[in-house]
């Protein structure tokens, strides 16, 4: 039994596997398949400051070996979950991390003030790369300047590890990921979903009612670990691998390319056990391969 | 209800009509609680082209024979698959999922069960569920023609059924809220499963003699947990999902135009 302890920043977890924000609900969703307990960390459903109501039906499409969802960060807003979800999951013996999303940098500060006050969240995860909302969301997270200008903002307000997600849909996630170092991150989490689009060609019409939405699932795999090793090379912060990942041995790709720590998000859609599964997987091929501690393979890529 | 994850076996495979096949699905313990109306997520693997669950309404559940029954309509890559399973294959689901049709009102309530096309399939259950309940349920199933009609017998074997094909070739000839039946009777409530546009024109129907009436949504989701969201209907409480807040929803919390 290999040591799977990872620490992101000051938060400790049993094993390197997360939940990505969106694909978990709130946990509680997932109890009946899971021990909620036996995960390293659970990222929670994006949440704002005022609630949101999302975008219209449809917002899902099916594309070879993934999805596109254009979601729009549907939520009842911060101040509910911290009236009602937060008193359901404290006591779970796991880390519970907020995405936290915003329209203006200072929704995301005040919403992220609220969250600091909770004693059982260890960690926020700030989504600057949503591409599914008109303001905010993912237009902060597309230029190094944007990026700090939120990163500062949440800085000044929450004083606990601050994660952040980056967008791939730039010209260099490494120039973004280096400014939100500088401006405060503890750690980056990355990648959010790919900015895409599909059409019914009966009907000429695109596939989603917004037209446009983040693709997500197996496909994107090959995209997420290019810019988690191009990213883990240039920053000091912990590098958390998101993207694809359907079984342990995707998550071992993340780790040897520089991932401290890996989300899964679509695979849970698909078998709702995967986040044991794969802690398990990590575990026995580090025994496999005479590891005793899954650090020892952080990004021991030879290239 | 507890919702579990399993590798359930196929015990047999029908084909009631060329475009539609039943799997009978069961498993070397008792089935874990179900009730009418909720539905499974089937895993179609090893295509690019089904990367999602597909989710399948329980058509019945056969306790003595241990056995769920799936009636699918073959129409993508991944019904089709599913339609090429073989007795004794392993089919892996995701169930009971869903909130399921109304339980018993009171003792002897007469309730309309509609159904067109495929989505008759949950009434089977639920057909099955009220009379042995108390109620007495009254079929009323719709279809194009008569190689669309599904599962007549059984139905037959459970209340009365009444027929429409948009064709003539069976029942009477037309859309299920033309027939006759409904001058006729009056019902104490009216559940629905089908086709978007024949929901609308029952829930109207419902909503003209003031007789409550529930649908059977089948919006495009992924999880099928409430966890992911993509699944959404407007209701009068907002968005909510099909999959965990539904898929039966009353007509009176939908913001349909009725």
């Amino acid at each position: 039994m290999a040591d799977l302890t990872t620490n992101i920043a000051g938060v400790t977890m049993k094993n390197p596997v997360m939940t990505a924000s969106g694909t978990f609900g709130y946990g509680l969703e997932y109890a009946d398949f899971v021990n909620l307990e036996d995960i390293g960390g659970i990222i929670v459903k994006g949440t704002t400051l005022t609630p949101r109501e999302g975008n219209d039906y449809p917002r899902m499409a099916e594309t070879p070996s993934g999805m596109l969802n254009c979601v729009g960060l549907q939520n009842k807003g911060v101040d509910y979950f911290c009236k009602h979800i937060y008193p359901e999951i404290k006591d779970i013996k796991t880390n519970f991390i907020v995405n936290v999303s915003g329209s203006a940098p200072e929704d995301y500060a005040e919403c992220a003030a609220r969250i600091d006050e909770l004693d059982g969240i260890p960690a926020i995860e700030l989504n600057i790369s949503c591409p599914n909302v008109k303001q905010g969301g993912m237009a902060f997270g597309v230029t190094p300047e944007g990026a700090a200008t939120v990163v500062k903002a949440v800085r000044a307000a929450y004083h606990k590890p601050l994660i952040v997600k980056l967008s791939p849909n730039v010209t260099s996630i490494t120039d973004i990921a280096l400014a939100v170092q500088d401006a405060g991150a503890d750690a980056v989490s990355l990648i959010n979903t790919l900015f895409g689009m599909a059409i019914d060609i009966e009907k000429r019409k695109p596939l989603l009612s917004i037209a446009t939405g983040g693709l997500s699932g197996a496909c994107v795999k090959p995209v997420a670990l290019r810019c988690v090793w191009q990213v883990a090379k240039a920053v000091s912060v912990p590098v958390i691998g998101i993207g694809g990942i359907m079984n342990a041995e995707d998550a071992i790709e993340f780790l040897l390319a520089g991932a401290s720590a890996i989300e899964i998000g679509a695979a849970n859609f698909i078998d709702p056990q995967t986040t044991v599964k794969v802690a398990n997987g990590i575990n026995e091929w580090l025994d496999k391969h005479g590891c005793r501690s899954v650090t020892e393979i952080v990004g021991q890529l030879e290239a | 209800m507890k919702k579990y994850v399993k590798d359930l076996t196929v015990a047999a495979v029908e084909f009631p009509h060329e475009l539609y096949v039943l799997l009978k699905l069961t498993d070397f313990e008792p089935l874990p609680e179900t009730k009418a109306g909720q539905f499974v997520e089937v895993r179609v693997d090893g295509s690019p082209k089904t990367f999602l669950r597909r989710p399948i309404s329980i058509n019945y559940v056969d306790r003595e024979k241990n056995q769920l029954w799936l009636l699918i309509k073959k129409v993508g890559e991944g019904t089709h698959r599913l339609a090429e399973l073989k007795v004794g294959d392993k089919v892996n689901l995701v169930f009971p999922l869903g909130n399921g049709f109304s339980p018993v009102q009171r003792q002897g309530e007469k309730v309309l069960l509609v159904g067109g096309g495929v989505g008759v399939a949950p009434l089977l259950d639920y057909g099955k569920y009220l009379r042995d309940n108390g109620a007495q349920p009254v079929f009323l199933l719709g279809a194009r023609s008569k190689n669309d009609l599904l599962e007549l017998d059984l139905f037959g074997q459970i209340a009365p059924v009444y027929v429409t094909t948009e064709d003539g070739s069976e029942g009477e000839k037309g859309f299920v809220t033309q027939h006759t039946l409904l001058n006729k009777e009056k019902f104490d409530r009216i559940s629905v499963c089908g086709p978007k546009p024949m929901m609308v024109s029952v829930a109207r129907y419902a909503k003209a003699t003031d007789t409550p009436c529930e649908v059977s949504l089948e919006n495009m989701m992924a999880c099928g947990l409430g966890a992911c969201l993509c699944c959404v209907e407007k209701t009068v409480k907002g968005n909510v999902c099909v999959c965990k807040e539904g898929p039966i929803f009353d007509i009176n919390d939908l913001t349909w135009e009725i």
